[in-house]
């Protein structure tokens, strides 16, 4: 049907977007500065999109999610930098260490009805945090070094991947299950949905790929700090999904766009930084409590025909 | 139990701290039967189709289906043995399509993997494709396909009630278990919901039970009619003899006097 050449435009826009970065880049357009900045938003949008399947497609409210970030990017630093292992897989392995982690926290919790996996989460967080604060292995407080290995196209490519494998099982059976989850646990469960199964499932994808995002993020700063990943970059992630509606994934990834290019032209002010995402916060409650886009995608905005509910490819 | 029973319970009961919601109840189903279950309000009805479904573990008692004893069954593997139910207060999931509603209870009779959702592999698409059909098929027969694109929670509250329905139906139950399905509507979307009920049963070769408390409602279509009154089963019949019933009398009169105080 129409449906995969829709598929096809997305394609074709994304691969302009990327040669437009690349062209930015290799012609020394943008300096530095800015290169960095478009990493960064390819991470944030990895780091949005991975909690959107959490909190905005299944409704489990996940509170801890740096700690998959930083658990990406500590294990593939010490893959390539201690061990001498290709980048690639140490992304991979990073990622593969934060699904554990993920199991680990989510078997648990998500088995319970309720919020206890915000608890979980939120305490788990500050435990991965504190532990690499203390294995001088990896540096302690001062950090651990880390060699520049990431560059535009993977950053690029990796977010495109996480939108794609996110967006796809959303718009399956399994998404549908998940979102049923979200809307009404107690008839999820009576219409034959193994509740438990996915909501871990969902948990462990989102861990996945924010592990992905911390093997970018690693190898893009030269050097990383227990401290970049406490509690303040879980709220960061959080907020990302917030304002841009949950339950939309095109509202988190254009609300990661957005706010990594306020805290860009706002890096040299930390102070005005939050004060303008509180501000963005409250605005965003007292006007659009749904968050951008409630539930909604961005193409459903420019449909002419009448509104439904999330189009499944079929 | 013969070969004809679908459903047998045997001494049933669950205590809420220290009340004791329901207790002692005893009661079979044939494969095929419409039967009633009517009782005040606060009777323990609703109580009871918690334990059948495994959304409440039952203190004491037995509950088999089939052949296969339900305790204990988290309620996906009771629907996956063949019982589905709706709720007396409408659980859709508003913010899905009609459509998609009712492809959630298709979910466990689908085939295809994450990995193939992921990957977009062929069983995917024919899969899915199977899935809507199977699900416009239902909404057809409870005049809701041309809803079929609307958010759940934008229906009339008549039509919300059929999807409930339908959505039951989807997940191919044996035995379906309808709380109050006709609460809130008025008399002619009443009739109308108890003839299709009667033919979904035909059509589906159904076993029904069925919660009401409106008791003339229930004298109409079913054959069989139990009566739970303070969680106890005061009386079990056919409409005639439930009509006649004097404990059945005093437990509604009570209800009455209380209404009207
Ligand atoms: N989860 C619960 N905790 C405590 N009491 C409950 C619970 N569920 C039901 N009850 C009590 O059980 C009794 C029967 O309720 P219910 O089954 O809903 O009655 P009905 O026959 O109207 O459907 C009521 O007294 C109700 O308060
Ligand atoms: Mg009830």
């Amino acid at each position: 049907m129409k449906k995969s050449k829709i598929f096809w435009s997305y394609l074709i826009l994304a691969l302009v977007i990327y040669a437009v970065g690349q062209a930015l880049i290799s012609l020394n357009i943008i300096d530095m500065y800015y290169k960095n900045m478009l990493i960064t938003m390819c991470i944030n949008i990895m780091l949005a999109v991975s909690l959107h399947v959490v909190i905005g497609v299944t409704g489990q409210f996940s509170i801890g999610h740096a700690g998959f970030l930083a658990i990406g990017a500590y294990v593939s630093a010490i893959f390539t930098m201690k061990l001498g292992m290709p980048f690639i897989v140490a992304i991979l392995v990073g990622a593969i260490v934060a699904t554990l982690a993920g199991l680990i926290v989510g078997i648990p919790t998500l088995r319970l009805k309720g919020d206890y996996l915000a608890i979980a989460t939120l305490g788990f967080a500050e435990i991965i945090r504190i532990t690499f604060l203390n294995i001088d292995y990896v540096g302690g407080a001062a950090g651990m070094q880390v060699t520049q290995l990431s560059n535009w196209t993977y950053a690029f490519f990796a977010a495109l991947i996480t939108i794609i494998v996110i967006s796809n099982f959303t718009k399956s059976r399994h998404g549908r299950a998940c979102i049923a989850i979200r809307e009404d646990e107690i008839a999820a469960d009576a219409m034959g949905i193994n509740t438990t199964y996915y909501k871990v499932t969902a948990f462990a994808l989102g861990a996945f790929f924010a592990g992905v995002a911390g093997g970018i993020f690693s190898h893009n700063v030269f050097i990383i700090q227990p401290s970049a990943f406490g509690f303040l970059k879980s709220f960061d992630i959080l907020i990302f999904v917030v304002l841009g509606g949950l339950g939309s994934l095109s509202g988190a990834i254009i609300s990661a766009v957005l706010l990594t290019l306020v805290s860009t032209y706002l890096g040299n002010f930390p102070e005005t930084r939050m004060i303008i995402y509180s501000l963005v916060l409250i605005l965003v409650m007292l006007y659009r409590p749904t968050g951008l886009l409630g539930t909604k995608e961005i193409t459903d905005l420019f449909k002419s025909k009448k509104k439904g509910g999330i189009d499944h490819d079929q | 139990m013969t070969n004809n029973t679908l459903l047998q319970v045997e001494n049933m009961g669950i205590q809420f701290g220290g009340l004791k919601a329901v207790q002692g109840v005893n009661l079979y189903l044939n494969n095929g039967e419409l039967v009633g279950l009517i009782g005040p309000n606060g009777a323990g009805k609703t109580t009871s189709f918690n334990m059948l479904t495994g959304v409440y573990k039952p203190s004491e008692g037995k509950i088999v289906f089939a052949g296969q004893t339900l305790n204990g069954k988290p309620p996906y593997k009771v629907t996956q043995s063949g019982i589905s139910r709706t709720f007396q207060n409408i659980r859709l999931f508003k913010d899905l399509s009609v459509l998609d509603n009712v492809k959630v209870a298709n979910h466990w009779l689908a085939k295809h993997s994450i990995l193939s959702s992921i990957l977009r592999l062929p069983n995917h698409f024919t899969s899915e494709a199977k899935m809507a059909e199977d699900a416009t098929a239902f909404l057809k027969i409870f005049g809701l396909d041309r809803y079929k694109n609307e958010l759940a929670k934008n229906l009339p509250y008549g039509m919300q009630r059929r999807l409930e329905i339908a959505r039951a139906l989807a997940a191919k139950p044996k035995l379906l278990l309808l709380d109050e399905p006709a609460a809130g509507m008025n008399p002619q979307e009443t009739r109308e919901l108890m003839e299709l009920i009667a033919f979904i049963r035909k059509e589906f070769d159904l076993t029904i039970l069925l919660i009401e408390h409106d008791m003339h409602l229930v004298m109409g279509i079913c054959e069989r009619i139990y009566v739970l009154d303070h969680g106890q089963l005061i009386a079990e019949g056919n409409p005639n003899e439930i009509r006649s019933n004097p404990k059945v009398i005093e437990a509604y009169l009570g209800e009455e006097v209380v209404e009207n105080a």
